[in-house]
């Protein structure tokens, strides 16, 4: 609650500004189209929230029903600052009915099998759901058993980190993390082979761990190293430039096509395979842990994935500009789970929602979409405490900033900084209820 | 960011401090900004000495806004890394310097005015 007294104060003279300015401004009100259609949205995440709140908006009838069992809403985009000691665990936690619009329907069930030939999906409790029109937002699943000797009971105990698994693994991962802030040691940041959401967050933790031991004074007796399955440091080239020269500035060593495979918590060991797949072994003080990624059991089993790519991985197989399945034009993806070549990041999926929401209303109304996604994926990657580099990037690998001229992107600032610290959550929060 | 509208700006808002919250405080600078015309156009000039004290206190407005944003932040005045943010750290004393002018010279003369003459 402090963060909210605080920055009323903070931000009351701008907010009070722009509520002036706009005193009396209508919301803006759309002609519903009417429709009968039952639509069936597969999670309530970030991006199964957002477009349900705006399908309500856009559709008189519809029957929209949306399929998820988990209580708990997570802001995933807090988690590295929790794993840093910057926020408390619940910052990130809300309740996923907190968030949906009246009219719809939650079936608080996992959905177990698709059947895309007569349209229908089956819920764990054998339910069955027939659709018109199906939209895939269940995100995807973290696979920690891929590596041997590792298990999430181990998080935050001898020196194991691990942020990506929830808001208290990722408070345990500080617990691990501020020993390591005040010992030094060897510390190992690793990231998975597969495609993951927000390739930033891996790099944002090491450099977060490496301010914080620096500012603690004991940044001498720290050893720093990134290992990292890939060739280069970040999948955009410009980026991955930059974020080469900030390791060595900040002294973190890099070990590129080095997979993580095993560890052994007991003696503290960590087993990387390497380019040639000889074994290579490095012994840790911190050991920071994100698993390989894949996507939910039901797309991988309802043949929906594609068939010849991330074959290990089973990303659903869409367009990458109408986001719509490639052979049933009744379904689509949207967010972490579709197979497209960037994008597995909440800011994607702001980009994303009004494309697959275009679609689904321009097949009901039956006239041509005219929405498309161009891959924006955004990371406000953060190099220390104070300061971040705003990056935005597309399919082409181009830069697209938001603020050209002004924020630039590739440069650490405070103002971005601020964006990932005070304006990200209220802009997730707003692209949750659909008006972002 | 897409569609950055008034709209967005204001559901973003909304968001950083709660519905409720964030109209009452719109509400709290209206009063104020209105406090000070009233008094404006009631005194119908600028009451000189008011207005010294009130310019005494702006330095104190801006020191106070510049570590209010720090602390909240998690920020020091290293993090500024560019010309934007010198911008913005002006802008955020600057409003932390007009505010507490405007809030003292209005209080001054809304108490005064209170003393019978
Ligand atoms: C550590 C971390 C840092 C991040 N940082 C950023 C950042 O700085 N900026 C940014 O833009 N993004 C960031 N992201 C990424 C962002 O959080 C995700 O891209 C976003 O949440 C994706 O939304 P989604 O709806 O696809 O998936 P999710 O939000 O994960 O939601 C998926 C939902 O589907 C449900 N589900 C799963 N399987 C089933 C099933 N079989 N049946 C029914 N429901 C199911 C789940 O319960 C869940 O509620 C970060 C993520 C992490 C983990």
């Amino acid at each position: 609650m402090s963060h909210n007294v605080n920055r009323r104060q903070l931000l009351a003279l701008a907010a009070g500004g722009a509520a002036l300015a706009s005193a009396g401004t209508p919301r803006r009100a759309e002609a519903k189209t009417r429709t009968s259609a039952r639509i069936v949205i597969i999670g309530a995440g970030a991006a199964g929230t957002a477009l349900a709140n705006r399908l309500v908006r856009r559709l008189d009838g519809a029957r929209i029903t949306l399929v998820d069992p988990r209580v708990e809403h997570l802001y995933q985009p807090g988690l590295s600052l929790v794993a840093a000691g910057l926020k408390p665990a619940d910052y990130v936690v809300s309740k996923t009915t907190d968030w949906l619009p009246d009219g719809v329907e939650l079936v608080a069930e996992r959905a177990e099998a698709i059947d895309a030939e007569v349209k229908s999906v089956t819920t764990e409790s054998g339910r069955s759901l027939d659709y018109d029109f199906l939209v895939l937002a269940p995100g995807l699943v973290l696979d920690h058993d891929a590596i041997d000797g590792f298990s999430l009971d181990l998080v935050g105990k001898n020196g194991i980190g691990a942020l990506y698994a929830g808001p208290s693994h990722a408070a345990a991962t500080w617990q691990a993390a501020s020993r390591f802030v005040e010992e030094g040691g060897v510390g190992i940041f690793t990231r998975p082979e597969t495609e993951m959401k927000c390739a930033g967050a891996p790099l944002k933790h090491t450099f977060l761990i490496e301010d914080i031991t620096r500012k603690a004074g004991n940044r001498g007796k720290a050893d720093l190293h990134y290992a990292a399955p890939q060739g280069s440091l970040f999948g955009v080239p410009i980026v991955a430039e930059k974020v080469r020269m900030l390791f060595g500035d900040r002294g973190v060593t890099t070990h590129m096509k080095h997979t993580l495979k095993s560890i052994d918590p007991g003696a503290k060991r960590a087993v990387f395979e390497d380019a040639e797949g000889s074994r290579q072994e490095m012994g840790y003080d911190y050991l920071h842990v994100i698993p390989p990624q894949r996507a939910p059991e039901v797309i991988r089993q309802s043949g929906l994935a594609w068939a010849d790519k991330w074959t290990d991985q089973g990303w659903v197989e869409c367009d990458k500009a109408s986001l719509q399945h490639l052979r049933y034009d009744t379904i689509w993806a949207l967010g972490d789970v579709a197979g497209v070549p960037k994008g597995k990041t909440a800011a994607s999926v702001k980009w994303q929602v009004p494309v697959v929401e275009d679609g689904l209303v321009a097949a009901i109304e039956e006239r041509t979409p005219t929405e498309t996604y161009n891959g924006y994926t955004s990371c406000p990657m953060i190099t220390r405490v104070g300061r971040a580099m705003l990056i935005e990037f597309d399919y082409d690998n181009n830069l697209v900033p938001s603020f050209p001229g002004v924020i630039a992107p590739l440069e650490e600032l405070w103002i971005s900084w601020l964006m990932k610290e005070v304006a990200l959550k209220a802009t997730y929060n707003a692209m949750l209820r659909g008006q972002a | 960011m897409k569609e950055l509208t008034f709209e967005t700006l204001l559901a973003v808002f909304e968001e950083i401090f709660g519905a409720g919250l964030f109209w009452t405080m719109v509400a709290l600078a209206v009063v104020v900004t209105l406090a000070y015309l009233f008094v404006l156009i009631r005194d119908r000039h600028i009451a000189w000495r008011k207005f010294l004290l009130a310019q005494v206190s702006m330095p104190f407005g801006a020191v106070a806004a510049v570590w209010f944003v720090l602390t909240m932040t998690h920020s020091q005045l290293a993090d500024l890394g560019g010309p934007v943010d010198v911008i913005l750290m002006l802008g955020i004393a600057g409003a932390g310097a007009v505010g507490a002018a405007i809030l003292v010279y209005t209080a001054q003369s809304l108490v005064q005015a209170r003393r019978p003459e």
